[in-house]
């Protein structure tokens, strides 16, 4: 009989965290509420820049699927172990590289995928019911012509691939902590960065060490879109993206090796540790 | 070819050493029984048969390392680390669809027969089941795999008295047979004296003592006997003494059957009480034992 073991992995995954779907869908529940409210009660507001509550849309699903995807991962390899499920997971033919690059791909490869079609149909949504009152208001057609939703959707996608890229040895990192810790993840997590950045800032006075943790949280923003300057016009979704600035950015490229990195050394730590 | 082959067996945690050159042998088609104190070395000689921790010394489960092999010797190779390993927020669909898609030797219908005999939903989560149920569950699994080695470390640990006949008499009718063999730790080793066809004490990560249940029985002998007997009785050299109900019992190591019967009644001792004279004269103290420990 064929297996797929990978497959079935992520699956698993999804049956245990359930926060993996529900997370999201509840931030699109509340933003379509929200939104609804403003139409009412501001609809003017909403007339003067038609695009601002979908980007907002889209923004805050985003950094909702990384939040997802950092507890998730910080929970991945330490949950097991608590409930003591790994002797069972390990009693079966899955390899721990298997096991390691299933939980690695939930943020990498399905909180993007998921949170992608979340986004367009909470916009879809979100047009639908601002054109009544819009439609009252007669400006329907420059409406449209100030919403350029498919750009935004190709924009979003585009964000959703460079966040994923540019946060994977923060994912990484996490599933190692995990994976290592007995109690108390987020603190070992969350910790060093921390500690390292003030020690730095205390003994020299400087400050490279927080800019550059900064950085591995929001580099891919910075590197991969102009960046709006205060006064000058919004630029179109499309107009700002610069994949070519952030695929050359070598920092893109170091992360993706330290997460390689995380991920082996986690894959080791399950593989060589007592198993309890 | 022998099932399990571990020859100078070490193992050590810091400066604990938990297996101190453990020789063991099964042959493939045994049931074996792994009997020791607490902290005896049972669970890391299953982890290192299991290829679960890395070992020194020379080891072969079903002709393969388990520590270098064991992406291969996994799919021969079940194994029940007591009872509460079952994740709590999986159903038992899901278990049926997972196990179903990583393990090449499942049998889905063969679990499913065999949940269907039981009490257990589809629905359920594990955590909404009776640890006798979740035992159930995680025995259906098991058994639906086609493998050559089963091995058990305190299956039934929890279990009232119902479910742990059920599951040895699951395991033996509807299991167990000539090309399968089963390695299993138990503190409640009275239970399971009829089911094992060999046995073996570990003490200090050792084994002291490896004997087929025939030979266990020939040579063993407990022999009751009446105070008035009872010197007579200890000039034969008993291994091990005690009191029940102002009578002596003796146990003897490779006495004749017959002299003895001329002194007392004559049976055959439980292994937990071979288990006491044999662990209790190693460590210096009688009290330790499987009876003990529980």
């Amino acid at each position: 009989m064929r297996t797929r073991p990978m497959y079935w992995s992520v699956r698993r995954e999804l049956w245990e965290n359930r926060s993996i779907t529900l997370a999201p869908l509840s931030v699109a529940a509340a933003l379509l509420v929200g939104f609804q409210v403003s139409i009412v009660r501001q609809p003017e507001r909403v007339r003067a820049d038609v695009l601002a509550p979908f980007s907002v849309a889209a923004g805050l699903l985003s950094i909702t699927a990384f939040l997802v995807g950092a507890f998730y991962c910080l929970d991945a390899l330490h949950g097991e172990r608590r409930d003591r499920s790994i002797l069972f997971w390990k009693s079966l033919p899955v390899s721990d590289l298997t096991t390691v690059l299933s939980k690695a791909s939930v943020p990498l490869v399905v909180l993007p995928f998921l949170t992608a079609p979340v986004v367009v149909l909470t916009q879809l949504v979100m047009l639908v019911i601002s054109l009544a009152p819009l439609v009252q208001g007669g400006g329907v057609a420059s409406y449209w012509a100030r919403l350029p939703l498919f750009q935004s959707w190709v924009a979003m996608l585009y964000s959703l691939a460079a966040m994923a890229l540019w946060h994977a040895p923060v994912y990484g990192w996490l599933l190692l902590v995990s994976g290592r810790v007995r109690q108390a993840a987020f603190l070992w997590a969350v910790l060093p960065p921390v500690v390292l950045s003030v020690v730095e800032r205390v003994a020299f006075g400087t400050m490279y060490l927080s800019a550059f943790f900064t950085d591995r949280l929001t580099g891919w923003y910075t590197r991969g879109f102009v960046l709006p300057r205060p006064g000058a016009p919004a630029l179109e979704p499309l107009a700002a993206m610069t994949p070519v600035r952030l695929l050359h950015a070598p920092a893109l490229w170091g992360g993706l090796v330290f997460a390689a990195a995380f991920l082996a050394a986690a894959v080791r730590l399950r593989r060589y540790r007592e198993p309890i | 070819m022998a099932c399990i082959e571990a020859r100078g067996l070490r193992k050590a945690f810091g400066a604990t050493v938990a297996l101190d050159g453990l020789d063991l042998r099964v042959e493939e088609g045994r049931i074996l029984g792994l009997i020791g104190p607490n902290g005896a070395g049972k669970t890391t000689a299953l982890n290192a048969i299991l290829g679960l921790v890395p070992y020194q010394g020379e080891l072969r489960v079903l002709g393969r390392d388990p520590w270098t092999e064991r992406d291969r010797l996994v799919r021969e190779v079940s194994f029940i680390a007591d009872v509460a390993v079952l994740p709590r927020w999986i159903r038992v669909s899901q278990a049926l669809d997972y196990v179903a898609g990583v393990h090449p030797r499942f049998d889905r219908a063969k679990a499913e027969s065999f949940l269907a005999k039981t009490a257990i939903k589809r629905g359920s989560r594990v955590r909404e089941l009776s640890k006798g149920m979740v035992a159930q569950l995680h025995l259906a699994l098991v058994m639906a795999i086609d493998a050559r080695l089963l091995v058990l470390d305190e299956p039934t640990l929890g279990l009232d008295i119902l479910y742990r006949k059920q599951f040895y008499d699951s395991l033996l009718n509807d299991y167990f047979d000539k090309t399968r063999t089963i390695l299993v730790t138990t503190h409640q080793v009275e239970e399971i004296q009829d089911v094992l066809t060999d046995v073996a004490f570990i003490d200090r990560g050792r084994i002291v003592l490896e004997c087929s249940m025939e030979d266990f029985e020939s040579r063993y002998l407990e022999l009751m006997v009446s105070p008035e007997r009872l010197a007579a009785a200890r000039a034969l050299g008993p291994i091990h003494e005690r009191q029940v109900l102002g009578r002596s019992i003796l146990l003897f190591a490779g006495a004749e059957r017959q002299r003895l019967a001329e002194l007392g009644d004559v049976r055959t001792p439980g292994i937990a009480d071979v288990f006491v004279a044999v662990i209790g004269k190693e460590t210096g103290q009688e009290s330790a034992g499987p009876g003990a420990a529980r």
